[in-house]
């Protein structure tokens, strides 16, 4: 690689010529500070935290997007940049809705983080000029608060870039600037997908998830109602970083512990469903390919991918597995199965839905997702919510003993943990179709092709004779990237997985706040967590979804055999097309 | 082509349009037919005279009689008298073209106003019909275009702007020649040429005032550009604020269309060049190049970051050559007088002269374009005539919202970059 020699505050370094001040600056043990910069999404220099001191230029130069040059001699902490970084600062607060003690973010905030840093003895242009905020909560997933917003459009970027969605958009000028979906138009009547990677990479509390805590904490204290907790694989790969761990910690022991402790019935795993998708989903592929079904067929889990079909693809919505996602099957199933078992009536039971997901936050109430009138699943916690629920009743997370999660629905297989990652669906669905079309119990069932973070992965497999071409795509760019392929018959599969974000549910718009500096860092966090999934995967002795005991015995007890009669009242479900720009009279 | 003995020049720029001169043309042609002169006199709407203070103006050629802040009603009384009887309507005369003394009648060009100007950029402006074709032709327009196509190599003309050290007029001052050579590095099958007419700053109009007075330089220079970085288009980001540029811009265009000097097989040499009018929606910052090539690209005006440089990826992500409305403007005179003659203006690192506008506590509000290095105290009080009423200077402010205010020490600073 080639280098060049860069002294930073009148030390020499030796840097890869491909770098930015900033890289060279961090590689120095240097924490320029920095907002709007999001290494690969957002590389718009535009909010003037990172500027450093370049000899030779005028002006001060923003680290994050100036590359470096043989020479160059750069200063980081003059009198002058200290000062245009706090004027900067001021600036940004002096329209900033300062309500941190009351804040969503409070404690997380990267705004505050710079505040703390900087230590400004006071907001000198506090007040001076305020848009009129805009509080957008008609979506019953994402909320938007524009009094919060600094405008650093890393959420705009993601949005366009990653989600392929161009949902949030800048609009207006000058101080009027604030973003949105177009014509200042409600998120919910913009074509969003609520994949959430906008709360994500918001470093304020401008994006944020409808808060479901208060209604599950009112259902916890309810003596008549029945609270069943399940957690989503994703989870467990990352809440123990809300308690201060490191990225890539699994947890699945202690999050099991803290959440009984919150004073719930039961708490099981929608692994178990997991398992129970890949038994409808895999028994669905191989009808459809024996049969003369409409291939190729795609998966259903991921609620943001269905919005993507529903609204930009209803042509292909004939191709979805009919299935439901996981947590919607549990649902069905715990106020079914289980409450017969248990003898509850099924209305006495409020199921929450522990997810990596803002989307699921919909998706439990689209009027399809529901039994008898009963509501499949009554709450969805992000995980991040879920966390806070924990700090709020002061459990100590890190020291809590491993806990296992409760039974009859609690036994998994590894090919239910991998769901959380992408492909990983795709992978599960493969171990059991492969095992069934070759009546065997196969012991190659590692399908490394289809793991990874690249955009779009595909691969053409023998079973058991069969050639079966299959295609993973996670993100809603990567997404609409594939489908246009299949849609223009460049490309022709009988599988795919796709999953509305980027590195699939690991990254999910429910999952921990990945500040902006780790994320700069190079860590891929997608991949961190979502080697706790593989890493788990390999610990269990059973790694196939049909050979879970558990889901044998519901098979054998209640539903009868996969795709049955009951099997699809309960977990399966149809789609319909969704008008993108819907008028809010329709 | 018919002979008249005179001609009547009348200021068709936006501060003298404001002040009813479209009215005034429409007056003395009425009155020029009642007189049965139709066939000796000729009325022309031109570009701005510059002197924007003492508008409406009108001048009658072949004297050269500068009448200003004529008035409608003052349109009979110029027919009758100057153009039936050959008598100057005195009390209608800009105060400095009358010698109080000898009562002698000064020229257009001898009042101190443009006798201290030196107009390259500003060459037809005032002078000619800028929704003509045929007069700009007439003042040698499009030979610069004619020889580049015909003559040169596309290297050697840039060789030729980067010997006259031409550097650019937005402000910023990058060398011309430099930038055109960048543009030509780049290989690709598709380069464009743009030209930035999105002048926002307040009080500035030097590049409205080159566009409505003489909108063919620009495409003419904009062409040549075309040749010299291997582009097949180009783009003009005007500000829809000005809608008299706007309107002949597009004349301008659909003219040279016509006579074959834009579109497809350019004067038979089989160079290609089109150009096409982006107007700007009223943001500022879409002056800054990156924003304007994100605007003429349809999406909101923000700025990309630096590196790529336009040169590299430019609109739609292909090497674009983009330069201010001036900086153009002085192509056609360098091609044609050559890069020695305009390196020979000017001062050692700044050559050329450089277009002003003056507004504010100032007597002759207006245009001017004046030698690079004159000092500002001559553009002020030489051309400007200083403060008004006798009133003391106390700072100028130069280079717009970026720029500074200078106190009257800094008076005899000679203007460069």
């Amino acid at each position: 690689m080639n280098t060049v020699k860069i002294t930073i505050n009148n030390r020499e370094y030796e840097v890869p010529s491909n770098y930015t001040i900033l890289d060279a600056c961090r590689a120095a043990q240097i924490d320029v500070p920095t907002l709007c910069f999001l290494k690969d999404i957002n590389e718009t220099g535009a909010c003037r935290m990172c500027v450093v001191e370049v000899e030779g230029t005028r002006n001060l130069q923003a680290s994050c997007v100036t590359p470096v040059r043989n020479g160059m001699v750069v200063k980081t902490n003059t009198t002058r940049v200290i000062n245009s970084q706090k004027t900067t600062l001021e600036l940004l607060l002096a329209n900033h809705n300062i309500e941190c003690l009351v804040c969503n973010r409070n404690g997380q905030c990267e705004l505050q983080d710079l505040a703390e840093r900087f230590q400004l003895k006071d907001i000198y242009f506090e007040n001076y000029k305020k848009r009129e905020p805009i509080y957008d909560d008609a979506s019953v997933s994402i909320v938007r608060d524009t009094s919060k917003c600094v405008l650093c459009g890393r959420c705009v970027s993601v949005c366009k870039k990653q989600a392929g969605m161009s949902v949030l958009t800048f609009i207006d000028r000058g101080f009027e600037t604030h973003v949105g979906p177009a014509f200042d138009e409600k998120m919910e009547y913009a074509g969003c997908i609520y994949c959430g990677q906008c709360i994500n990479v918001c470093p304020v509390d401008a994006l944020k998830e409808k808060p479901h805590i208060e209604l599950v904490w009112e259902a916890i204290n309810d003596p008549k109602k029945h609270v069943v907790f399940q957690t989503a694989p994703a989870v467990r790969a990352a809440i123990a970083e809300e308690f201060g761990k490191e990225i890539g910690t699994g947890a699945t022991g202690k999050m099991v512990a803290a959440i009984k402790r919150l004073g719930v019935n039961k708490v099981f795993d929608t692994n178990f469903a997991a398992d129970l998708t890949i038994m409808e989903e895999g028994f669905e592929l191989i009808d459809r390919l024996q049969n003369g079904g409409k291939l190729p067929m795609f998966t259903s889990c991921s609620p943001g991918w269905i919005r993507i079909i529903e609204q930009y693809y209803p042509e292909f919505i004939p191709n979805l597995s009919t299935c439901k996602s996981p947590h919607q099957m549990f649902g069905a199933i715990i106020k079914s199965y289980y409450a017969k078992k248990m003898n509850i009536d099924p209305k006495d039971i409020f199921v929450v839905s522990v997810m990596p997901c803002s989307c699921k936050k919909s998706e439990m109430h689209r009027p399809e997702m529901a039994v008898n009138g009963n509501r499949d699943v009554d709450a969805v916690l992000t995980t991040r919510e879920v966390a806070k629920m924990i700090k709020q009743a002061g459990i100590d997370f890190n020291n809590l003993p491993d806990e296992d999660f409760d039974h009859p629905l609690g036994e998994y297989s590894g090919a239910g943990v991998i769901f959380g990652a992408t492909g990983g669906v795709m992978e599960a669905a493969l171990r059991t179709v492969a095992d069934v079309l070759s009546n065997q119990d196969l012991k190659e069932i590692d399908y490394n092709v289809v793991r990874g973070t690249e955009g779009i992965k595909e691969a053409e497999l023998d079973i058991a004779g069969h050639k079966i071409r299959v295609a993973v795509a996670h993100g809603g760019a990567n997404a609409k990237k594939l489908m246009d392929m299949i849609k223009s018959g460049e490309k022709e599969y009988h599988f795919v997985e796709i999953m509305g974000c980027n590195g699939g549910c690991v990254n999910g718009g429910g999952q921990p706040y990945v500040n902006a500096k780790t994320r700069n860092s190079g860590l891929d966090h997608r991949k961190l967590r979502a080697q706790v999934l593989y890493n788990e995967d390999k610990s269990k002795t059973v790694r196939k979804s049909h050979l879970n005991k558990d889901v044998m015995k519901l098979y054998d007890e209640f539903l009868g055999k996969p795709n049955s009669h009951l099997a699809h009242e309960l977990l399966h479900t149809h789609y319909h097309q969704r008008e993108i720009f819907p008028t809010q009279e329709n | 082509m018919r002979l008249y003995r005179s001609h009547v020049l009348i200021c068709g720029g936006t501060g003298c349009t404001s002040s009813r001169s479209n009215e005034i043309k429409q007056e003395m042609e009425k009155y020029i037919t009642e007189f049965g002169l139709e066939n000796e006199v000729q009325v022309v709407m031109t570009g701005c005279f510059g002197l924007c203070e003492a508008g409406p103006i009108v001048i009658v050629y072949p004297e050269g009689t500068f009448y200003s802040r004529v008035k409608v009603e003052d349109a009979k009384r110029i027919v009758e008298e100057h153009l039936l009887k050959g008598r100057i309507v005195k009390d209608l005369l800009y105060y400095e073209a009358i010698t109080e003394v000898s009562d002698t009648v000064k020229a257009v060009n001898e009042v101190e106003f443009y006798a201290k100007q030196m107009r390259i950029a500003l060459k037809n402006c005032g002078v000619i019909d800028p929704e003509s074709i045929d007069e700009y032709i007439a003042v040698d327009g499009y030979k610069a275009l004619a020889k580049v196509l015909t003559e040169m190599t596309p290297e050697q003309v840039i060789e030729e702007i980067t010997k006259s050290r031409l550097r650019g007029r937005g402000g910023a001052g990058f060398p011309t020649g430099k930038k055109w050579a960048f543009a030509a590095s780049y290989q690709a099958n598709q380069k464009y040429v743009a030209c930035n007419a999105d002048e926002g700053d307040p009080g500035a109009f030097m590049d409205r005032s080159i566009l409505e007075g003489t909108p063919h330089s620009v495409l003419e220079a904009m062409t040549i550009a075309g040749y010299a970085i291997g582009a097949s288009k180009g783009y003009i980001y005007v500000r829809a604020e000005y809608p008299i540029a706007v309107k002949r811009l597009n004349i301008a265009i659909k003219q040279a269309r016509e006579y074959g000097l834009l579109g497809e097989n350019i004067l038979g040499t089989g160079f290609n060049f089109d150009i096409e009018i982006r107007l700007g929606a009223g943001a500022f910052v879409c002056g800054e190049e990156t924003a304007l090539i994100e605007s003429i690209e349809g999406k909101r005006g923000m700025p990309r970051v630096r590196p790529p440089f336009p040169a590299e990826k430019g609109i739609w992500g292909k090497p674009t050559l983009l330069n201010n409305v001036e900086t153009y403007a002085n192509i056609p005179a360098i091609i044609n007088n050559g890069a020695e003659w305009f390196a020979s203006i000017g001062t050692e690192d700044s050559k050329g002269t450089k277009v002003f506008a003056l507004g504010g506590k100032i007597k002759n509000t207006g245009l001017v374009e004046v030698p690079m290095g004159t000092t500002l105290r001559e553009v002020i009080y030489g051309i400007g005539g200083g403060c008004p009423n006798g009133k003391k200077f106390k700072a100028v402010q130069t280079g717009g919202p970026s720029g500074g205010c200078l106190p009257e020490k800094y008076l005899d600073t000679p203007i460069s970059y």
